[in-house]
């Protein structure tokens, strides 16, 4: 079986994947990931799961444009431009 | 994506991973040539395994010790990239002891005395760490990443050996004259190293952005990083010709490339002999395989 393993480097930062090892079992999985990822005190924890536990997603399909959770949804600078030209006060900021 | 995309995809620095698509011939090149790091990795331990026993301290006796449980590891690591290729690791392991597959030059000689451990651990490593840390731009990213751990750990090696060589080099004459002698013997199959000179644009390894760098690129960084190292010493590089010239480059004699071919393809002082152990040693384990595999199923 293959497992993915995951590691934290240091105490309050995300763990990331490390690389996976392949083993018999959960047991045998956990000996070979703590030696291949933890003997030389480079990692504070690690998460080991089973590469078929895994569900991938590297697909993100957007139909429907929904440039509202994106910063590209909110062009500002022409309607800033338009506001200050309005208030009278495009010559202070230049064309910022 | 058709083939040509795909090259010009790597050639801009592009990555893939294990599930995206790519054409036969890179899966191939990439398994041919990950599977060689692998197998070297793994046979590369064996020439230092036989001074754990005759270790000159504890202290030396633990450090080659983890070194070697180390460079298994490498190879572990190595193997499983290979796997996720479509190669399983037991095919690897058969074309190895078979003699089908190929490993490093470099282990394929005897290690005579306590001076090899100390020039292995040092410059066989250093030219290891420069072939390897060309690697972290591989285009194939699953095998880019799995190199940052290992140059991590190639690194303590150099270390390792470097302390070695100057022990003996601050003991007594005799001492300095081992290192000379091993030096005098390993400097050869260092040479010989980084492979023919061939020109990076026409090696498939760099077409593919597998290698990022070219043969002769990376024996002139060896060079230029340890010339220096060995002469601050006292030791000779036993090569008359060996000089830097104006443009900065090293200029030396004409590695025997005969030897390289005919030590890589398995006639090399130690290769059957090495080989052998390996097939004994796993002859020998397959009960545990066994055992483990069959509690789980």
């Amino acid at each position: 079986m293959i497992y993915e393993v995951f590691r934290q480097e240091r105490k309050g930062q995300p763990l990331q994947h490390a690389g996976s090892v392949e083993a018999a079992n959960d047991h045998f999985a956990d000996v070979y990931a703590r030696e291949q990822y933890g003997r030389r005190g480079e990692s504070t924890a690690l998460w080991i799961v089973p590469r078929s536990a895994v569900i991938a997603i590297d697909e993100f399909v957007d139909e429907l444009n929904r440039n509202y959770h994106r910063v590209d949804g909110y062009p500002l600078k022409e309607k800033l431009k338009e506001a200050r030209e309005r208030a009278g006060t495009a010559a202070a900021h230049g064309d910022r | 994506m058709n083939e040509q995309e795909f090259l010009e995809y790597v050639q801009s620095g592009g990555q893939v991973e294990t599930a995206d698509w790519m054409p036969d011939d890179y899966r191939a090149k990439l398994i041919k040539f990950i599977e060689m790091h692998g197998n070297s990795e793994l046979m590369g331990v064996l020439p230092e395994r036989e001074w754990i026993l005759r270790a000159p301290t504890l202290q030396r006796k633990l450090a080659l010790t983890a070194k070697v449980q180390d460079e298994v590891g490498h190879s572990q690591l190595i193997y499983r990239v290979v796997e996720d290729l479509g190669k399983p690791r037991e095919q690897c392991l058969d074309d190895l002891i078979s003699g089908k597959a190929k490993f490093h030059n470099v282990f394929h000689y005897p290690t005579k005395t306590w001076g090899d451990v100390g020039v292995i651990a040092w410059l066989v490593d250093a030219a290891a760490i420069i072939s390897q840390k060309a690697l972290l731009k591989c285009s194939y990213a699953p095998y880019a990443r799995i190199m940052k751990k290992i140059c991590w750990e190639e690194s303590f090696h150099i270390l390792h050996g470097r302390d070695v060589i100057l022990t003996l080099m601050n003991g007594t004459d005799d001492q300095r004259e081992l290192v000379q002698e091993s030096l005098n013997r390993w400097w050869g199959p260092l040479m010989q190293f980084h492979g023919n000179p061939i020109a990076k644009e026409e090696d498939p390894m760099y077409i593919w952005r597998i290698k990022s760098q070219g043969n002769e690129e990376a024996r002139q960084q060896f060079l230029d990083g340890y010339v220096p190292q060995i002469w601050e010493l006292g030791l000779t590089v036993p090569d008359q010709k060996l000089r830097k010239n104006d443009e900065g480059l090293w200029e030396y004699s004409e590695p025997d490339w005969d030897e390289l071919k005919s030590v890589v393809t398995g006639h090399g002082p130690r290769s059957q002999e090495r080989l052998d152990l390996r097939r004994r040693a796993r002859e020998s384990s397959a009960w545990v395989r066994n055992v483990v595999l069959a509690d789980a199923a």
